[in-house]
């Protein structure tokens, strides 16, 4: 048996067991209106609690490459709508960044 | 198969689309890593399928190579992937009824990514859209973990970083048109962001639970500032 299969095991299990539960229960549960606006806004701080701690947490000199892609992915995204593009933009500025900064 | 499904299927290769940019490059990076951490193929490979939780995954690499004990690596990746809990829970008041007696299966795909794509669709959430955009997803990112392993460190290392970036451009995709759809959202947004400044400042909440503490707080004051559930929404 490999030395890492225990550990692969559990981290496994501590992971799929908290994504599942929710799903189980509150399919049942009704929930009062603060509560749902509470879930629904759930995906607005997340997303950006994400990418603000994306920034915070990269090395100095990847910085200007980080911020850039985001804007760049983030403002076509706006204005342009389509996803795959964005995304696709946001890499090309984050490596010119890279490469020229 | 009914065109309902076939549709539902389709919207779900269109949204998941981008995972494949935001997860396959991510993934790469992790069975380089795990490569050089001197992890086997199979271990790799059983690491992105099973636990299959991006971030925390590389919390492990982090944790083997200083040493950390098993018990310790489990707890902290209980803690790390918590969050996933409270998207799970934002989630489930959309999904459709064709989704009931497949909760397993919806479950173990929920990540930051695809709670991200499919919550920016939550009318959308059928059985076959979810499992399609969920499949999209694994398959990205078994498919980069493997990829990565054998072969990542041909990339230039410029490369490498620019597309680990797309993570966070994949994120910016997703947030920034729902303002134009409606400017309230971008109350709890900046709530979220301010409010993980002041958590990252302070320096007192260890990974994992400076992140559930700033989506915790930053909702709470969302439903403070914008009031209860909009009926219209």
């Amino acid at each position: 048996m490999s030395r890492y299969l225990p550990v692969i095991l559990g981290m496994a299990l501590v992971t799929y067991l908290p994504r599942l539960f929710p799903l189980m229960l509150l399919n049942k549960l009704r929930l009062r209106p603060s509560m749902m606006r509470f879930l629904q806004l759930v995906p607005y701080t997340s997303l950006s609690i994400l990418i603000a701690r994306g920034i915070l947490t990269s090395d100095p000199e990847m910085l200007p490459a980080a911020v850039g892609g985001i804007l760049a992915a983030g403002a076509l995204a706006y204005w342009k709508g389509n996803l795959v593009l964005s995304v696709l933009s946001g890499i090309g500025v984050s490596f010119l960044l890279i490469t020229f900064i | 198969m009914s065109d309902d499904r076939k549709k539902s299927i389709r919207q779900g290769m269109v949204a998941g689309s981008p995972l494949i940019l935001g997860y396959f490059p991510i993934a790469m990076a992790f069975g380089l890593l795990a490569k050089n951490t001197g992890l086997t193929i199979m271990d790799t490979s059983a690491t992105s399928m099973l636990v299959y939780a991006g971030a925390s995954q590389f919390m492990f690499l982090d944790l083997v190579r200083a040493g950390v004990s098993t018990g310790s690596i489990i707890l902290a990746t209980f803690l790390l992937n918590l969050r996933h809990m409270m998207m799970s829970a934002s989630l489930s008041v959309n999904l459709k009824k064709d989704t009931s007696g497949f909760l397993p299966i919806i479950g173990f795909g929920i990540t930051d990514e695809t709670f991200s794509v499919l919550s920016f669709n939550k009318d959308k959430l059928s059985l076959a859209f979810i499992l399609t955009v969920n499949l999209i997803a694994y398959l990205s990112w078994i498919g980069g973990t493997a990829v990565g392993y054998l072969v990542g460190e041909v990339i230039p290392k410029a490369l490498q970083d620019s597309l680990g970036l797309g993570l966070y451009a994949m994120f910016a995709a997703l947030l920034f048109p729902s303002f134009k759809v409606n400017k309230d959202y971008l109350k709890p947004a900046l709530l979220g962001a301010m409010t993980y400044f002041a958590i990252f400042k302070t320096g007192l909440l260890s990974s994992g639970w400076d992140i559930i503490a700033g989506i915790v707080i930053a909702s709470g004051l969302g439903v403070i500032v914008m009031g209860k559930e909009d009926k219209d929404e």
